[in-house]
């Protein structure tokens, strides 16, 4: 067998591969590190490295067009219910890139952020198990299916957010954490058994192919995008995001930001595939209460995080505003995806609002990352006792400045292009709602330079005199993060026309997705 | 089904459950009632798998005439494995808290940062 032939296998069973290569390497885990710690964490990074690299294989051919479908169980299709499908399409390929960039990114920096903590087999354990569930997220095909990685998810993320169980704090937020998680998974379990019930089947292509919009469609699309939402952390439902992202050790923070827009992605699939057929009745209504959501989810954000004086938490608040904006670029592309002449408006809207869930994870993961560093550095995390710290920690100060500003939307950073297109694509469909957009920039500009001026400028004191920059493992992280969102920053259109592009033609062509399934399918644009 | 008493016993045990979660002040109260929630769901998923006078559905020794749909009982059963790694992970968050606090009293835990 020849390199060609071994790659083409590999891709045709790469969706499969992607999901149980974390999942297989979980269960490992615990013997290897029986051996040797830094056995263990070469492992963990060897396994994430492999199923990175199955991932850009899987999105290398998928962005070209093609969706992979993998059936688990009976290859008859006509046969009902009798199988589990994983689809991939160019959304699923573009949320699958970012999970498990952040997973890679987060191992690494814990080599020296964790060093010192006891019980790290069941920690790479449970990072390799919330790894799994969230690419399964992405990649399935199956309600049921999504919920069981849903669950896979929560369980695992709410163990690390109370893995310090030394810290009172820490375990409230992890409780808290659970139940929201576990009503949402529930309430979504509910809507599914509404599916089965009308249409006997599972299978989202199949569900979305049949769906009537009946009454009962839409208390399960009612209960889809509130248990969806509440565990995305949009306002009025993220009473839970602040304590568990500003509770959790750092590098747990960085990947539970992809779990949170894992279930953004949720929400997306639900809005346009399983009622994208249905979606001619009301688009209007549903995409403005998403734009509604996303600007109420924004101002919320930065006005809590501009009171804030805890550094984690004043940045989960920033990461609340970020998926305001995420929420109102996709929001205008469904109220505008029917009418013929703001077709360009409403693509470019959901250009914005795509690349801008790849951007905020990259911008408020580097910042998480810059927090845990000076927690490493110093152990502190209130504003109010820090101070000065450019003057031994340099290279964490440029990390934070190229942190700040991504967040924030200046220009050489990759914020600036994704918010720039949301910014130009509301203002056609109504002024005021880019002008509160552009406003919570501003803001956020604000509340970080206040947060920059505190931690890091300012005279020496006296005790952080023998304060040292932090350890290589975590540089290279923090460095990894900062380089991706500089080259798109400077080159936004190769990403727009290579990646973006393709995951917004395929939320907005939702007959294609379904038609890989149910080949008779007429409806779809 | 008589009144369709399932159904109606689906709203109650969810409808409970979502009271225990909001109103109660004791954490385990709490549990308990996410656990009737969960219990509410899975009762809503077997009731849409069955038919009045059914039988089990195990083809090799039936005697004929309908059987139940599996699938929705395949699901449960998923669901209930779940529920309880669920509720092993709440519970023992639950001690952490205890030892902690020295109470299970929501109003009592937390208060300002340490």
């Amino acid at each position: 067998m020849n390199v060609a032939d071994l790659i083409a296998l590999l891709l045709q069973h790469s969706p499969a591969l992607i999901v149980a290569v974390p999942l297989l390497g979980a269960f490992i885990t615990p013997l290897i590190s029986r051996l040797n710690d830094k056995v263990r964490n070469v492992f963990v990074i060897l396994t994430l490295g492999l199923t990175a690299s199955l991932v850009f294989l899987l999105a290398s051919d998928v962005f070209t067009g093609n969706i992979h479908t993998y059936i688990f169980g009976s290859q008859d299709l006509a046969l009902p219910v009798v199988r589990i499908l994983f689809e991939v399409d160019a959304m699923s390929a573009f949320m699958a890139i970012i999970s498990v960039i952040l997973s890679l990114v987060a191992v690494i920096y814990s080599w020296s952020f964790m060093k010192e903590n006891t019980g790290l087999d069941k920690y790479y354990t449970l990072i390799l198990l919330m790894t799994a569930g969230m690419l399964g997220m992405e990649l399935t095909g199956d309600l049921f299916n999504f919920f069981v990685f849903l669950e896979i998810t929560s369980i695992s993320s709410a163990a690390l957010v109370a893995f310090w169980t030394n810290k009172a704090k820490s375990v409230e937020a992890g409780f808290k954490y659970i139940v929201i998680s576990t009503i949402g998974a529930l309430f979504i379990l509910f809507s599914i058994a509404l599916f089965y019930g009308q249409y006997n089947a599972l299978n989202m292509a199949m569900i979305a192919s049949a769906i009537q919009y009946t009454f009962l469609d839409k208390i399960a699309l009612v209960l889809l995008i509130a248990a969806l939402a509440m565990k995305a952390g949009v306002v009025p439902m993220h009473m839970w995001l602040p304590d568990a992202y500003g509770k959790a050790p750092s590098s747990v923070t960085l990947i539970l930001v992809g779990a949170t827009q894992a279930s953004l992605y949720g929400v997306f699939r639900v809005c346009f595939t399983i009622y994208g057929g249905a979606i001619n009745l009301t688009p209007i209504s549903v995409g403005w209460i998403l734009v509604i959501l996303g600007i109420i989810t924004m101002l919320l954000g930065v006005a809590m995080a501009i009171i804030q004086t805890d550094f984690k938490r004043l940045i989960a608040f920033g990461a609340v505003a970020e998926i305001g904006y995420i929420l109102l670029g996709i929001g205008t592309g469904l109220v505008v995806m029917l009418n013929p002449e703001m077709t360009a408006t409403g693509l470019a809207a959901m250009k914005g609002g795509i690349f801008h869930i790849m951007n905020d994870a990259l911008d408020v993961g580097l910042l998480f990352l810059v927090a845990g560093a000076i927690y490493y550095a110093t152990k502190e995390t209130s504003l109010n006792k820090l101070g000065g710290l450019a003057r031994n920690m340099k290279y964490t100060t440029v990390f934070f400045i190229i942190g700040l500003l991504a967040i924030s939307g200046m220009p050489p950073m990759n914020g600036f292009a994704s918010k720039l297109l949301i910014y130009e694509s509301t203002y056609q469909l109504n002024p005021i709602l880019s002008i509160i957009a552009i406003l919570s920039s501003i803001m956020l500009l604000a509340v970080f330079v206040k947060v920059f001026h505190a931690a890091f400028l300012g005279p020496a004191l006296p005790k952080f005199e023998n304060v040292k920059e932090v350890p290589k493992s975590m540089l290279i992280a923090m460095g990894t993060i900062a380089t991706i969102i500089i080259i798109f920053g400077l080159f936004p259109e190769l990403i727009i026309n290579n990646i973006v592009e393709p995951a917004a033609n395929a939320l907005v062509n939702y007959g294609d997705y379904i038609r890989e399934v149910i080949p008779s399918f007429a409806g779809g644009v | 089904m008589i009144f369709n008493i399932p159904f109606i016993a689906v709203a109650a045990l969810i409808l409970i459950g979502l009271y225990a979660v909001i109103f109660k002040r004791n954490l385990i109260k709490m549990v308990i009632g996410i656990t009737l929630i969960e219990s509410g769901v899975n009762l809503f998923l077997i009731t849409l798998g069955y038919r009045e006078g059914s039988i089990a559905p195990i083809y090799t020794s039936s005697p004929g005439g309908i059987m139940a749909l599996p699938v929705p009982q395949a699901l449960t059963l998923t669901s209930i494995v779940i529920g309880v790694a669920v509720l092993a992970l709440m519970l023992s968050l639950v001690i952490h808290i205890y030892r902690h606090y020295g109470t299970l009293d929501v109003r009592k835990i937390g208060g300002p940062e340490e």
